[in-house]
């Protein structure tokens, strides 16, 4: 499930820490592996460490393209 | 919930599907390598409502299945020395050596701590300096970085009491294998999509050039893995062999190149012992000699011997997509996740513990 960075707590490079929020609930989450995400970002957790950044215009356009196609199946006559 | 149920949409997933049929003109075979990846197609239907079109197999998607008995022998003996706590992953506690599992030696008095994170288990370092904290480190390249931050805390705290069992195994290798299997029967590959987060896609390259394979990197959830299944189909159909990345949110072709510069510069790749497949040739990590007074098998004398054990399950044959779950004799029978035989039952990544918690009702004929 994707967290989102509420703030910063560390930025020491091997024990950068921040607190990121799943669903309403926020726990503290190692960062050493992505030193430069920036609060408000998404980040995907494994085993207590952040292992990357969430592309929010690429989550976007995977769900346009679902879009168009929900789109595209309502014009077909069933 | 934001960027999840988005991907849990309903009509997409229909649509999916529908097109999936509609290309597919034979049942084609296709092997997802992520334990994350099963209990979504299990649980979500996906694999009943392909059926006749696409043959979904499941590969070694789970490292705690995959760890040796050797390794789960000597974290029973480290457990069960005085002064020496064990810490790791709650499903590796479970999971049988060829004696007991970890949870068996905490109950004849060995000392087993269940830790989420590698760096909780340096922090219980931190506090018990009476103690020696060795962590069971298990997992594909996407838990090696977490276990190579906790040696690098434990390396500048100046800890002389911590020390990690490595365990770590790389997916790549285990597609070759399982490719170079006689009777393989894989003809194009889900790649794991969290391990890719870490990894990038551009190491697949090669191997599909090499072994004539589609591979397209999927998320987990239900539209993630119908999009690419619809695209293995695409591909299969066209006669095309490449690379397709369908989980561009959280996967570049790169990579996280942080994550793999602290892997790195903790471990080595090295030749690995997989339960079920013997020796990977660059199957796994070692420690680098700069942290090798990390390396808890050089800590500590190895002094247990594993014993063969007879056993019905058929685990192996599992992790290698010779056999669905259902197809072992001692599915549900004798095999079940209270009282299970066998590591893909134990795990709540592994195949067969997927099959008997979604879909235990219709059992097959054992092949």
């Amino acid at each position: 499930m994707p967290g989102r960075i509420v703030r910063w707590i560390d930025r020491d490079p091997t024990f950068a820490k921040a607190v990121v929020e799943f669903a309403g609930v926020s726990r503290d989450v190692h960062m050493a592996c992505v030193p430069d995400a920036t609060v408000g970002q998404y980040v995907i957790v494994h085993a207590g460490i952040a292992i990357c950044v969430l592309d929010e215009s690429e989550a976007h356009k995977t769900l346009a393209a679902f879009k168009m196609l929900e789109e595209v199946d309502d014009e077909i006559p069933q | 919930m934001k960027y999840l149920s988005e991907f849990r949409n309903v009509s997409a997933a229909k649509i999916l599907v529908q097109q999936i049929r509609d290309r597919a003109t034979r049942r084609w075979v296709l092997m997802d390598v992520c334990g994350g990846q099963t209990h979504s197609l299990v649980r979500y239907g996906i694999e009943q409502e392909l059926e006749e079109h696409v043959d979904l197999i499941h590969g070694p998607g789970c490292p705690v299945c995959v760890t040796s008995t050797e390794l789960i022998d000597f974290a029973v003996s480290l457990s069960l020395q005085p002064d020496t706590i064990v810490a790791s992953f709650g499903d590796m506690i479970r999971v049988p050596g060829s004696r007991d599992s970890l949870m068996q030696a905490r109950s004849r008095g060995g000392n087993v701590k269940i830790v989420y994170s590698p760096v909780d288990a340096v922090l219980i370092a931190a506090k018990n300096p009476q103690s020696q904290i060795v962590f069971f480190a298990v997992g594909f390249e996407t838990t090696a970085p977490a276990t190579a931050i906790a040696i690098l805390q434990a390396a500048k705290l100046g800890l002389q009491n911590f020390s990690v069992l490595p365990a770590h195994v790389r997916v790549l290798p285990a597609m070759q294998t399982i490719m170079e299997m006689p009777g393989n029967r894989v003809e194009a590959f889900l790649a794991a999509g969290h391990v890719c987060s870490v990894t990038g896609f551009a190491q697949y390259e090669p191997f599909v050039s090499n072994y004539k394979v589609p591979v397209v990197v999927t998320g987990f959830e239900p539209v993630d893995l119908l999009g690419g299944i619809l695209r293995c189909v695409e591909m299969l159909e066209q006669g095309i062999c490449a690379v397709d990345n369908r989980y561009g949110r959280s996967v570049c072709r790169a990579g996280n190149e942080s994550a793999q510069a602290i892997i790195n510069r903790v471990y080595m790749v090295d030749d690995r012992d997989w339960r079920g497949f013997g020796t990977i040739s660059g199957g796994g990590y070692r420690l680098r000699s700069e942290f090798a007074n990390f390396d808890a098998a050089k800590r500590f004398e190895r002094c247990v011997q594993t014993v063969a054990v007879e056993s019905l399950c058929r685990g192996g044959d599992v992790m290698s997509g010779r056999i669905k779950p259902k197809q072992c004799p001692a599915f549900g029978v004798g095999c079940t996740p209270e009282s299970p035989m066998g590591a893909p039952m134990v795990s709540s990544e592994g195949a067969c513990a997927a099959y008997y918690r979604f879909d235990p009702l219709q059992l097959e004929k054992p092949r």
